[in-house]
């Protein structure tokens, strides 16, 4: 029986690994599921935007107060995970502090985690003021109601618990190490929790208890915050990576140009083409244009929808929402996502994707939204992981347009006089010169 | 005003310099044929060789490539590229970043290359070349802004030619709170020109225009027709028509020479 906690440990890991990494394989399903694009091109600009952006937090500190304090929350995360390492071998074989052979060196590592770990307490909870007490704009949007506030909300006490716990078994460790306990070895050096640990009750079996609860809970914590990312909008920490790596090289003014369309407009303009030959292929399903659903988007977008992490940087400086419009372009991301979400189900269910009457447009992302838009550029330019809401609301635009003359009346009368005259408005294209003589 | 055309040119035989891509803005808007004629009098003044299409210009497709029209898009494109490559054209310049970002990226993959400029850029270069001078003249110690258009700022990271020429002019150069990568839209691009706004509380271009009103300038400069028109209109929505001025870089440039 001695072994019995060492082979509960060794169930959690399991499950709580393998919960994960199936969970992971559905994301990536899900992404594929959306058309291809090439992205294999200059892997050397690719690298640079990742290292800077999703590495070095470049577009982060654009905003310096809530960038410095999210550096301070993710050099806590990858450092403290260091100590996880150390959890987990001390989990599996009933050791403690496995790690501290190292000496000095454990020593600095320990002190450093835990000045880590009481800064991002400090930052989380700053977080938390800014949300819920100075509730900025950004974090009361419409769309941020419901789920998608308590899970902001819920990752952030999430992180303060977690914190928390790591800083009371190094104080309960501490004191029993004070007192001489067994199997508490003198190791680590404690510049926060020191102070923690004054406050604790001074009984070896109180303590143990103590350093053991807080060491169990806070273990199933990180667990069971891992299978949490899933369901969350925290997944950038890891698909930032991905998404910087992925993101669009162009100028941002460039929109890709469709190839299905030039075919055609280059058959329509020769001269030597057959008007009335038969279609080469008339088995093939004639390619749809733009999108309506995920199906049609590309895999870089679905990528772009799961990474987004509902900050709402972009819906802040999006000149539509600002001035009151139902266009936000986090929501974007965000009905996005939960379309793919729910064709992810359906599949999860159906084996293949049973056809459920719904898509992406109308059912999620109205055409209200879409025509809002001013094809800026400014969402694009402030997403701290350079994710791409305009590339979507253009492919829809299109299917709008050329799939269903669905464009606003106006529009059609631009476009109209475009076709008739040259101009977007209704003059003669022989008076185009007219100016230099008037 | 003796302004070539591309026909006219090759009838003779020569090839220009640069083609001024004029835009159906420049060519028919009252507003923007002012800017048009500012920016042919400072081409004229450099000696640059240049000529237009005329006639045989055609609306690049840009509108309807925002507004989600690929196909109108590349008609227009294509049609184009054929005219220009016709003519054996190597350089454009225009005056509407609009027209400028669409030659510029999305002409090369339909068959359409070419060295396209910003008319910000273009005078930049004259004025580093020494072929054109600038005396402050008019607007010395005037408060001047700059309101960046989406498309030569954000879309093509065009942010200090048009800020460069301004100070050439002895200005002072006063930049509203969101400028540059942060700059906000004037409510115009992506075919917004041509519709009226979705259901909202304000107009994007009275927001704008609220930005420029809170720096007390009393010139706000844009390089792009449409910005023009709508902040021209925020200016009048607030009232300030007599006291604000709305010009184009060119009109700066071609005004402070008396042009």
């Amino acid at each position: 029986m001695q072994y019995l906690p060492n082979i509960i440990f060794a169930l959690l890991l399991i499950v709580g690994t393998g919960f994960f990494i199936q969970n992971i394989k559905k994301i990536i399903r899900n992404i594929k599921l959306g058309k291809d694009i090439d992205r294999s091109d200059n892997a050397n600009a690719r690298w640079k935007n990742m290292a800077m952006i999703a590495l070095g937090q470049s577009k982060m500190v654009k905003r310096p107060v809530a960038g410095v304090l999210h550096i301070l929350v993710y050099v806590g995360f990858i450092i403290i995970n260091i100590e996880v390492i150390e959890i987990i071998i001390d989990g599996l074989f009933g050791t403690h502090r496995v790690l501290s052979f190292a000496g000095g060196l454990y020593n600095f590592l320990i002190g450093s985690f835990e000045i880590l770990a009481f800064l991002v307490l400090i930052s989380v909870i700053i977080f938390w003021i800014r949300r819920v007490v100075v509730q900025i704009p950004r974090f009361w949007n419409k769309e941020m109601t419901s789920w998608p506030k308590n899970d902001a909300l819920n990752i952030l006490y999430f992180e303060m618990v977690l914190m928390s716990l790591f800083l009371l078994m190094n104080a309960s460790d501490y004191n029993l190490q004070q007192m001489g306990a067994d199997h508490y070895i003198k190791a680590g050096s404690f510049p926060i929790s020191q102070f923690i640990a004054a406050w604790l009750p001074q009984d070896v079996s109180t303590l143990i208890l103590l350093e053991r609860g807080a060491w169990w809970i806070h273990i199933i914590g990180i667990f069971i915050f891992l299978n949490y990312l899933y369901y969350s909008k925290h997944l950038h920490i890891l698909l930032a990576f991905p998404n910087t790596y992925f993101a669009n090289l162009n100028p941002k003014g460039k929109f890709d140009n469709l190839v299905s369309v030039t075919n055609e407009v280059k058959m329509m303009l020769d001269p030597d083409a057959d008007p009335y030959a038969a279609p080469a292929d008339d088995t093939a399903e004639p390619e749809k244009f733009g999108a309506s659903d995920v199906f049609d988007l590309n895999w870089v977008q679905l990528l772009n929808a799961y990474t987004c992490t509902e900050c709402g940087r972009c819906t802040s400086v999006c000149p539509a929402n600002i001035t009151g419009k139902e266009l936000s372009p986090r929501a974007i991301m965000m009905k996005t996502r939960d379309r793919l979400e729910e064709v992810g189900k359906n599949i999860d269910t159906n084996k293949t994707f049973k056809p459920d009457d719904k898509q992406l447009l109308n059912d999620y992302i109205t055409p209200e939204e879409l025509w809002a838009c001013t094809s800026c550029n400014a969402c694009v330019e402030e997403c701290p992981v350079n994710i791409d809401p305009l590339s979507i609301i253009v492919d829809m635009r299109r299917y709008l347009v050329m799939e269903q003359s669905a464009a606003p009346q106006e529009l059609n009368a631009m476009m109209t006089n475009i076709e008739n005259n040259a101009a977007p408005w209704q003059f003669n294209q022989m008076d185009r010169l007219n100016w230099k003589d008037e | 005003m003796n302004v070539p055309t591309m026909a006219e040119m090759m009838a003779q035989g020569k090839q220009p310099e640069v083609l001024f891509w004029v835009g159906c803005a420049g060519s028919f808007d009252d507003r923007a044929k002012k800017i048009t004629k500012a920016f042919v009098k400072l081409l004229q003044k450099a000696n640059v060789d240049f000529a237009v299409l005329g006639t045989e210009e055609s609306c690049t497709g840009d509108p309807a490539k925002r507004a989600g029209n690929e196909f109108l898009f590349q008609m227009q494109a294509m049609t184009n590229i054929e005219v220009l490559n016709a003519y054996e054209v190597k350089s454009i310049v225009t005056a509407c970043p609009h027209c400028f970002n669409t030659l510029k990226n999305e002409y090369p993959e339909l068959g359409g290359t070419y060295k396209v400029m910003h008319h910000t850029a273009f005078l930049k270069d004259l004025l580093d070349q020494g072929r054109l001078t600038i005396e402050g003249g008019n607007f010395k110690g005037k408060r001047i802004t700059f309101h960046d258009p989406c498309y030569l700022g954000r879309a093509n990271n065009i942010y200090e030619a048009p800020r460069d020429l301004i100070q050439k002019l002895d200005a002072e150069l006063v930049e509203m709170k969101r400028c540059k990568t942060n700059g906000l839209c004037c409510g115009a691009g992506g075919a917004q020109m041509f519709k009226d706004s979705e259901k909202g509380d304000k107009e994007i271009f009275v927001e704008r225009t609220e930005d420029a009103l809170e720096i007390k300038p009393d010139i706000i400069a844009t390089g792009c027709p449409f910005c023009n028109t709508m902040m021209t209109d925020g200016v009048k929505n607030k009232e300030k028509e007599d006291s604000i001025k709305v010009l184009d870089i060119a009109e700066l440039i071609a005004n402070a020479d008396d042009l």
